[in-house]
């Protein structure tokens, strides 16, 4: 199991083979610094979450991590980004390969305007990951079973995406990223647009997908961090200030600003 | 921690303001009850205008249509006048030898002539004969000898033959010829108005639907001249048109908002596409004039020559317009594909051009239907010559509805005038059609998110 040794002011973490890994990881905006010296490991088969008032950079961090970072003009970024100890910012690396085995899902709900079906095929397709129709109609419902939404779309398969409530859809996205079979899963609060419901729906299925694949949550709720994590990130003015596993960092934070942060006296 | 602090502060300050803000409001207040009828009255003003204006609009677009209608729609119908035609064997066919060739080369103007000459036995004069052959237009011997052509065995038969009537006997019928003005200022002396009277009287004078001005081409004569060349000259030069523009404008725009770098190279070509846009038409065909004609030598009134002059004229419209709709797609749905790990260019190709083409369609077809309407730039690459052949391709002389118009309205003839209305009546239907044919294509592409 990981154990966080050092302190937690240096943000240095040590795990044993982790998934994912950022050194010194600086990004800028033009001449805006949004992340100064981001140190973090992500364990395989874990979610982890990232916490920090709004602003902090959690997205801009995850947004690193699958490089969609690339497609925002005028950034800069230097420091490392591994995936299975390979440096994502290679120049070998397939920004498009490496996308598909870093899935994502975005704070709102983002279905493609078109039929569930079509939304949950496409990013199959354009891989080429099936030859037959069959194969992509399997993929297509084991995708909505691993999202917990087959049973409710089965019978409306062809019928626009766009239908479905926010909760749905966000289902929806999870099962069109699932879809490709992705390593890691990236989630930037998927559930601030949902209701109580269809968040804790969102959240039972985050913790069944842990089985299968490495999931990085940023939110603001810290008891979504509490309920779906095992790590847990704090986020603080573009720095990672603590950074360790849920339990600790909620009942025994070692950094005075997490401490505030999760007491809630400030963010 | 410093940056606790500060925030701790701001919260303090926030508490502080929120309490000043809490003084009792009197909503019955007799300033209130004021201010919430002047809204009242500002909201009822406000949809005064709004309805108001849509007044004024309804009211121009009626008067444009009634001007216009009423004054072209006789132009669909054309005056025949019927005559017995003696189909004499000697004239057609002298041999008797049932011979196509020879009966093509026949006379049939003679023919008719000699049909005037018995009806008006009276009229010996050889200037009121002159006149009275005006009576049937010169096109009428065309459709004789068609007539013969078909049937031959009418020769050597008297017939009754309904035949196109000239173009001042047509005016005269149509009561654009008064009787009541002094002889000398009509066109029409009163031993002609005469012919017609009695002609009419014999129930001889008849108005059917004029099909051939849908189907001929240009002619000096306005009871000949149709509206076809026109058409099919301005469908040429869209179809030209269209096929340059819409591919360049809408890989234009796509380059311009979905990959190029945010540099001064990109910001100074935006800007003179911006700028193009409002660059006088004629400019255009000055340019075309000296780079398609005078360069490259492509053959002078044709519709490619117009096409690609147009092409120009429309580019910017379209790329403006593209963009604008490339820009209207969310961008999380780019976030979406890209996430997935489609490549930039499956993300514009599969779900950015898809969604914004509605849009694009519209900013094309208003783009194709300024083209229509263009006459400035087509005048420079002479496509305002006298035309009478329907063009066969694009590379053939011809000229376009807006030019045809403008040749008509500066022909003196009486009878042009309710042409040039009728025209105007045929543009305003392929730019109805093509309207509804982008309302269509927008519904059919329409997708909601
Ligand atoms: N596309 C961008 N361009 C410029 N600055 C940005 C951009 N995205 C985020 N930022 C800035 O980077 C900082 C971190 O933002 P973000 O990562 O979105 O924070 P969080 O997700 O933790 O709320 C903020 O100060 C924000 O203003
Ligand atoms: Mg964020």
């Amino acid at each position: 199991m990981a154990v966080v040794t050092q302190s937690a002011m240096t943000a240095e973490p040590s795990v044993t083979s982790p998934k994912m890994t950022a050194r010194d990881l600086n990004l800028f905006y033009g001449e805006n610094q949004a992340l100064f010296d981001v140190n973090l490991d992500i364990v395989e088969r874990q979610v982890t979450a990232l916490i920090g008032p709004s602003g902090c950079g959690k997205s801009t961090f995850l947004r690193c991590m699958n490089r969609m970072n690339d497609t925002i003009d005028g950034v800069t970024i230097n420091g490392q980004v591994t995936l299975d100890n390979r440096d994502i910012y290679d120049k070998a690396i397939d920004v498009v390969q490496l996308r598909a085995r870093i899935g994502m899902v975005f704070q709102k709900p983002n279905p493609f305007p078109k039929s569930i079906y079509d939304n949950v095929s496409y990013g199959p397709r354009i891989h080429g990951l099936v030859n037959s129709r069959d194969e992509l109609d399997e993929i297509v419902m084991t995708s909505l079973e691993r999202a917990g939404l087959l049973k409710e779309v089965k019978d409306r398969l062809q019928e626009p995406a766009t239908g479905l409530s926010g909760g749905q859809q966000q289902r929806l996205c999870i099962a069109r990223a699932v879809a490709v079979s992705p390593e890691v899963i990236l989630m930037d609060e998927p559930c601030s647009a949902l209701d109580p419901i269809a968040t804790a729906k969102v959240e039972e299925l985050i913790d069944e997908l842990r089985s299968n694949y490495t999931i990085v949550i940023v939110t603001h709720s810290m008891q979504q961090a509490a309920r779906v994590s095992q790590r847990t990130a704090f986020f603080h003015l573009g720095k990672v200030v603590e950074v360790g596993e849920t339990d600790q960092i909620f009942t025994n934070p070692k950094d005075e600003r997490t401490k505030g942060y999760i007491t809630g006296r400030f963010g | 921690m410093t940056d606790m602090a500060s925030l701790m502060e701001d919260r303090a300050a926030a508490k502080v303001i929120s309490g000043n803000l809490r003084k009792p409001v009197d909503w019955d207040s007799p300033k209130i009850s004021r201010q919430i009828k002047k809204r009242y009255a500002a909201e009822r003003r406000f949809k005064m205008y709004g309805l108001s204006a849509i007044a004024i609009a309804l009211l121009a677009l009626a008067v444009l249509t009634y001007s216009i209608g009423s004054k072209g729609y006789t132009a669909f119908f054309q005056t025949y006048v019927q005559v017995e035609v003696f189909f004499d064997p000697a004239q057609i066919d002298p041999d008797g030898t049932g011979d196509p060739a020879v009966i093509g080369k026949a006379n049939f103007d003679g023919l008719i002539k000699e049909s005037l000459r018995k009806r008006f036995p009276e009229v010996t004069d050889r200037r009121s004969k002159r006149d009275m052959y005006d009576i049937i237009s010169g096109g009428a011997s065309y459709d004789l000898r068609e007539r013969v052509m078909e049937n031959p065995s009418l020769i050597g038969q008297t017939r009754k033959v309904w035949m196109i009537s000239g173009d001042d006997f047509d005016m005269l019928n149509k009561g654009y010829i008064s009787a009541d003005v002094d002889e000398g200022d009509r066109r029409l002396n009163d031993e002609e108005i005469s012919w017609y009277h009695a002609l009419q009287a014999d129930g001889a004078v008849e108005k059917q639907f004029h099909t051939r001005f849908f189907t001929n081409g240009d002619s000096r004569e306005p009871e000949l001249a149709g509206i076809w060349g026109a058409a099919v000259g301005s469908l040429y030069t869209l179809a030209v048109t269209l096929a340059l523009s819409f591919p360049i404008g809408v890989l234009a725009a796509v380059y311009l908002e979905e990959f190029a770098p945010r540099n001064r190279f990109t910001t100074i070509v935006e800007v003179n596409i911006n700028n193009l846009a409002a660059v006088p038409s004629i400019v255009f065909g000055l340019l075309g004039l000296e780079v398609y004609l005078n360069v490259m030598h492509l053959p002078r009134s044709a519709p490619v020559v117009g096409g690609l002059t147009l092409a120009l004229m429309t580019l910017p419209t379209i790329i403006i317009a593209a963009r604008a709709a490339i820009k209207a797609v969310p961008p999380s749905i780019r976030q979406a594909a890209l996430g997935l790990g489609a490549s930039p260019v499956q993300t514009v190709t599969h779900h950015v051009l898809p969604l914004a083409m509605p849009g694009i369609l519209t900013g094309t077809i208003i783009g194709m239907a300024q083209a229509l309407g263009e006459t400035a730039p087509l005048l420079m690459i002479g496509m305002v010559a006298f035309i009478v052949d329907i063009p066969g391709s694009a590379l053939d002389p011809a000229t376009v509805l807006p030019v045809q118009i403008y040749l008509w309205a500066d022909s003196p003839e009486r009878a042009f005038v309710e042409k040039t209305s009728a025209a105007i009546m045929v543009l305003l239907g392929f730019l109805v059609l093509m309207n509804g044919f982008a309302v269509y294509l927008r519904k059919k592409f329409e997708r909601k998110w």
